[in-house]
């Protein structure tokens, strides 16, 4: 279960980003912004070695004290972080790349929507029930 | 097969819809008019083109070059959206791409004399736009022009813009 969920378009800038309520907004914006860094080394690293099937899913950015965070890159160059709790240590590779996937397909789907424009933030309501199941439930 | 006529019919409708507005009103239709209309198809297309990249991109692995980019346009993207692959493509290496499709679809419909030449650019504003927006969706900046020499074979030439 993700603490915060981001959505960072080609430009750096942040399309849409939401963390669980109760807990202090700005430090999980520190930590996506910062995570940006290590997408870009990762995206330039993978670029160097050459026949190597580059794959969207770049796996653990960096572990924190509290948190770990994961990223994820797609073709049009849009990025989605995700922070979850380092206590849950229950989560597996393989969820978080479910995790991945269910994000892209509802981001997809609101590319595809006319009233959308690119670069705007995501206003869909759609988009953010698939986060809200995502997140952990506010206790 | 029908679904296939469904978008010819649309675009074909699309483009004098554009047409008839522009020229509401006024005799002749001069140069400023036209060049008016072929935009606004074009920037149709580009949202469009936009929005497909996002969904054919979304399992396939992403591109080592710019030259591996045009490749996927020129197979995968137009198999999608034309229903064939590019016949031919060439490229200078330096940023410009000429793709070559022998039979284009949104063309045959339209006969295959001289007399209908100088219409054939309007239908192809919209696949121009498509182009465009793909590309630009994959990172690639770029001027997309077309042209018809004997229907309904037709010539994209992508010129890519390098910061």
């Amino acid at each position: 279960m993700a603490v915060c969920i981001a959505v960072i378009a080609k430009e750096n800038y942040p399309l849409y980003i939401r963390s669980l309520p109760t807990q202090n907004e700005l430090k999980f914006h520190y930590t996506v912004h910062t995570s940006l860094d290590v997408v870009e080394e990762k995206i330039s690293a993978v670029g160097k070695s050459v026949g190597d099937q580059r794959e969207l899913y770049l796996g653990l950015l960096y572990p924190t004290e509290d948190y770990k965070v994961y990223g994820y890159v797609t073709n049009s160059k849009v990025k989605f972080v995700i922070v979850v709790d380092s206590s849950n240590t229950s989560l597996r590779d393989n969820e978080i790349r479910s995790m991945f996937r269910k994000l892209h397909n509802s981001f997809t789907d609101v590319m595809c929507n006319p009233f959308h424009n690119p670069g705007d933030t995501i206003q869909s309501k759609t988009f953010d029930g698939i986060v809200s199941g995502m997140m952990v439930p506010p206790g | 097969m029908a679904d296939e006529s469904l978008f010819d019919f649309l675009h074909m409708e699309i483009v004098s819809h554009i047409y008839k507005e522009q020229q509401s009103g006024k005799e002749e239709m001069d140069n400023k008019d036209r060049a008016v209309c072929v935009s606004v198809l074009e920037s149709m297309g580009f949202r469009v083109g936009q929005g497909l990249i996002e969904r054919l991109t979304r399992d396939s692995p992403s591109f080592k070059d710019e030259l591996d980019v045009m490749k996927f346009v020129c197979k995968d993207f137009w198999t999608k959206v034309f229903r064939r692959q590019v016949d031919n493509l060439r490229t200078n290496h330096q940023g410009t791409y000429v793709l070559q499709d022998n039979t284009f679809s949104l063309l045959t419909q339209l006969s295959n004399g001289k007399q209908y030449l100088d219409q054939a650019p309007k239908y192809l504003a919209f696949s121009c736009g498509i182009v465009r927006g793909a590309l630009s969706n994959l990172g690639l900046d770029s001027v997309v022009t077309a042209e018809v020499s004997v229907m309904p074979s037709c010539k994209f030439q992508v010129v890519v813009q390098k910061l």
